[in-house]
């Protein structure tokens, strides 16, 4: 199989052994063989927010919007909602999509349009030079928070499953293999998916050890079951020293905001007659 | 009567807006133009609401403070508005309304029993309305069968009972003061929101996207209801934020979209303006203005967010930013300001405010002025692709996914011309350059667009000077007075040179704003002008005729 190598002339500046390198990898053998397989390349768009993840646009020679902080999402909904033949991939932070831009993720969720949110979770804020996150533990010490921070963290996939999300798994930058078949899971899967993946910052909040002896991958789970899946996510909340459960949680067959969006045929043609019919009315 | 103006007040939500629709239709039928202010408190039931409808022989867009006829569904109405009658203005009311309120003897009055009718007919309360105008229609001399007519045209299923309570009301009524027909055809009734939205799809709007928020609302409720007929989506999201970056993304797959909003969400929407500015990626802004800072007066008028409009969002970028002041500018400038938006990629925000987005009047659709349909710069396949290659215009050529031969890669970030993230020095430098380029050919474009209109005489030297809506007043006014009026429309990128033409032989420039500051004043000084007296209004009221005519007058004495 030849494979493009998808390389831009962007000099990589993330950190040597950043959990990013997992995801940037993993999306690009994922586009590859689904650019052979199943749908061109130029239908993929990439949509990111603002912080170390954000780069990944710049590192995949494919379409792509660089949005600004926490915002990624609105724009990919645009994207797809404006041609749903596209493929839609949106890259968030912790700090972008479950900070400043959760209401956004909320609604995308509930709406169930047809894009792919890969979650870069570092759990805190890095590009900014070490504070804390939505799913950073409590009593987390960032710059922000030098006596440790006093609120506990969000469970995001609860908090997606309650929005009506119809795809939700956690991946780890640990696991290449699972975190691919995620990526494509997610991909094909039709409405909103999200992948929480555990991305291992390894300046400011090294977990690869802490996560190597807590993460397991799901087995026997059925993601069809609503209950099972509520507990699944419910196994660890991003704060005790649980047991990991990485994998799909929930997947759900339901009808798309596109599919339902109503779609009246282009006519632009008649565009001025019905300008002066509508104005006839007015008489 | 050559020109004359009717009230119309009760509750809110007892069917004002309706029976305004059907009063200016009765005069709009009869020949005469027609100009229809609204006035509303932000509550969906209760409360004063009322309409006043003037009809005058010539197209207007003002009202004015006299009353020719009061009609009136509640007392409060006669409290509120009795001393704004005319010496021989008539009030039109129930009788035992007219009873209880025990006006002064010497008012014309006429008094139905509305209240009675309507049981008789078992017909909802909602229908005073419609026994009030067949009253109304008989008072000024309207035959029966055109009442009929537009009746019909205005009420669907409940048609039959409104027609036998109009007709009981004009039965009951009496021949007050028979109104001389002009001989012209009657023009559309529109509003200005509907001017906008039919300008915007005339410019090839294939996408709306809004979350509500008065004065714009109207304009989300328009294309919802006509996407069918105009092939249009419709999107209501979360938030202003939502609403502006949906916009984007779809504008980025190549489509024409347009947002609306108020000065409160276009706060929210200010980041996201300044992310089309630096991805080139068009967004068209319908930014209505009502009284601020903050909630301010939701439902009134205002003109204090020009400034806001010029400067908003971080950073250097060009924007066009247009102020219609009436219903044939609104409909002509939101299409060209999305024309331009696209052409030059760039933001285009239509500055518009209640009293123009509320206000009816009479369009015509032949005043407008030709409407270039300019075709977006597009990349012709022959070179490699780069979204942001720089060129003479600074215009870069555009592609929109998915296209097989070109990655499209678009960017908030500073970027080289394949839209990949730059820091270097130099190429920052040469993208700002490429970007802020671009406003030198727009500017130059402008030049054959009527980017700042004058009326009246030229040989006057006093004239006075206004924006947006102002205009019907202002020029109605100066007509009167003999006076010149200079109306900016292009406000970004300011049209200096035609401004300057516009200024010649003017000794005296007179500000008129709905602000408390003079924003349009001092903008002109910017550029070398000095305007020499301003007149301000900030209640949340536009100006009436009468009242700018009195201080004009004391400004010119």
């Amino acid at each position: 199989m030849s494979q493009n190598n998808l390389n831009t002339s962007a000099p990589n500046t993330w950190c040597p052994g950043c959990g990013n390198f997992a995801i940037l990898n993993g999306i690009k053998k994922v586009l590859n063989e689904l650019s052979e397989e199943v749908c061109p390349l130029e239908k993929f768009v990439l949509v990111s927010g603002i912080g170390c993840h954000g780069k990944i646009v710049d590192y995949v020679n494919v379409n792509s919007f660089y949005s600004i902080h926490g915002r990624s999402v609105p724009v990919a909904e645009g994207i797809k909602m404006a041609n749903s033949g596209l493929k839609v991939i949106c890259f968030a932070g912790d700090g972008d999509a479950y900070g400043e831009g959760l209401e956004h993720l909320i609604f995308a969720a509930k709406r169930n349009v047809d894009i792919t949110v890969i979650i870069h979770n570092n759990r805190l804020y890095s590009l900014t030079a070490f504070q804390y996150s939505p799913t950073s533990p409590l009593g987390f010490k960032g710059r922000s928070t030098p006596n440790g921070t006093i609120e506990p963290p969000l469970n995001p996939l609860e908090l997606m499953l309650a929005s009506q999300a119809t795809y939700l798994a956690r991946g780890s930058s640990l696991k290449l293999d699972l975190l691919m078949r995620l990526f494509r899971e997610a991909i094909m899967h039709k409405g909103f998916a999200l992948v929480d993946v555990l991305q291992v910052c390894v300046t400011f909040n090294n977990l690869y050890e802490y996560y190597s002896k807590h993460v397991y991958e799901l087995e026997n789970h059925d993601p069809g079951n609503f209950q099972a899946a509520f507990n699944a996510i419910r196994e660890w909340d991003y704060n005790s020293d649980a047991r990991i459960p990485l994998g799909v949680f929930y997947q759900k067959e339901a009808p798309t905001f596109e599919d339902k969006m109503m779609s009246f045929p282009a006519d632009i043609e008649s565009k001025d007659s019905k300008i002066k019919e509508f104005l006839s009315k007015r008489m | 009567m050559r020109d004359f103006s009717i009230l119309i007040g009760g509750k809110a939500g007892s069917g004002i807006d309706k029976s305004t629709l059907i009063l200016g239709d009765l005069l709009n039928q009869s020949g005469y133009r027609v100009y229809i202010y609204r006035d509303y408190p932000s509550l969906i039931r209760g409360g004063h609401t009322f309409s006043i409808i003037r009809a005058s022989q010539t197209k207007i867009a003002a009202h004015r403070d006299k009353i020719d006829f009061l009609l009136a569904l509640n007392k409060e109405t006669l409290d509120l508005h009795l001393t704004k009658l005319s010496g021989d203005g008539k009030v039109i009311c129930d009788v035992e309304l007219l009873k209880e309120a025990a006006l002064p003897v010497q008012t014309m009055t006429l008094g139905v029993p509305i209240v009675k009718f309507v049981k008789e007919e078992n017909a909802p309360e909602v229908m005073r309305n419609t026994c009030l105008i067949g009253a109304f229609a008989k008072a000024i001399g309207i035959k029966i069968e055109l009442l009929e007519k537009i009746l019909k045209k205005n009420f669907g299923k409940s048609i039959d009972v409104n027609i036998k309570i109009a007709k009981k009301g004009y039965d009951a009524s009496v021949v007050m003061e028979s109104i001389r027909l002009p001989a012209q055809d009657a023009l559309p009734l529109i509003s200005g929101s509907q001017a906008i939205c039919l300008g915007l799809i005339k410019g090839g709007l294939q996408v709306y996207v809004s979350y509500p928020m008065t004065p714009t609302t109207p304009l989300l409720h328009f294309f919802a209801e006509q996407a069918n007929d105009f092939s249009l989506k419709v999107i209501h999201p979360e938030s202003e934020l939502g609403v502006i970056l949906m916009a984007l993304g779809f504008a980025y797959a190549g489509q024409k979209t347009a947002v609306g909003t108020s000065g409160g969400g276009f706060c929210l929407m200010t980041e996201s303006l300044s992310l089309s500015g630096m991805s080139e990626v068009p967004a068209v802004i319908v930014l209505g203005q009502r009284p601020g800072p903050s909630t301010g007066l939701p439902t009134y008028s205002s003109q204090s967010d020009l400034n806001f409009a010029l400067y908003a969002g971080q950073g250097e970028f060009v924007r066009f930013v247009v102020a219609p002041g009436d219903l044939e500018e609104a409909y002509y400038w939101s299409a060209c300001a999305l024309n331009l938006a696209w052409k030059y990629q760039i933001p285009s925000i239509i500055l518009t405010d209640k009293n123009l987005n509320e206000g009816i009047g009479n369009f015509d659709v032949n005043e407008t002025g030709e409407i270039k349909e300019d075709n977006p710069y597009l990349w012709d396949g022959t070179t490699d692709y780069h979204r942001y290659a720089d060129s003479k215009t600074g215009i870069s050529p555009m592609a929109f996914v998915p296209e097989k031969n070109a990655v499209i890669k678009v960017s908030g970030y500073e970027h080289d011309e394949l839209g990949i993230t730059t820091e270097d020095a130099a190429v920052t430098k040469k993208m700002q350059d490429k970007r802020l380029r671009k406003e030198k050919y727009l500017i130059e474009e402008l030049k054959s667009f009527p980017t700042v209109k004058t009326y009246g005489d030229d040989k006057q030297t006093t004239a006075l000077l206004c924006w947006g809506s102002n205009k019907g007043v202002c020029v109605e006014l100066a007509q009167t007075l003999g006076l010149k009026v200079i109306q900016p429309l292009v406000l970004s990128p300011f049209p200096e040179h035609a401004f300057k033409e516009a200024m010649r032989g003017i000794k005296k420039l007179i500000a008129v704003e709905d602000n408390a500051t003079g924003q349009l004043a001092r903008l002109v000084k910017i550029y070398g002008i000095a305007v020499d007296d301003t007149i301000l209004k900030y209640d949340g009221r536009p100006f009436t005729l009468d009242e700018l005519e009195e201080k004009v007058k004391e400004k010119i004495s």
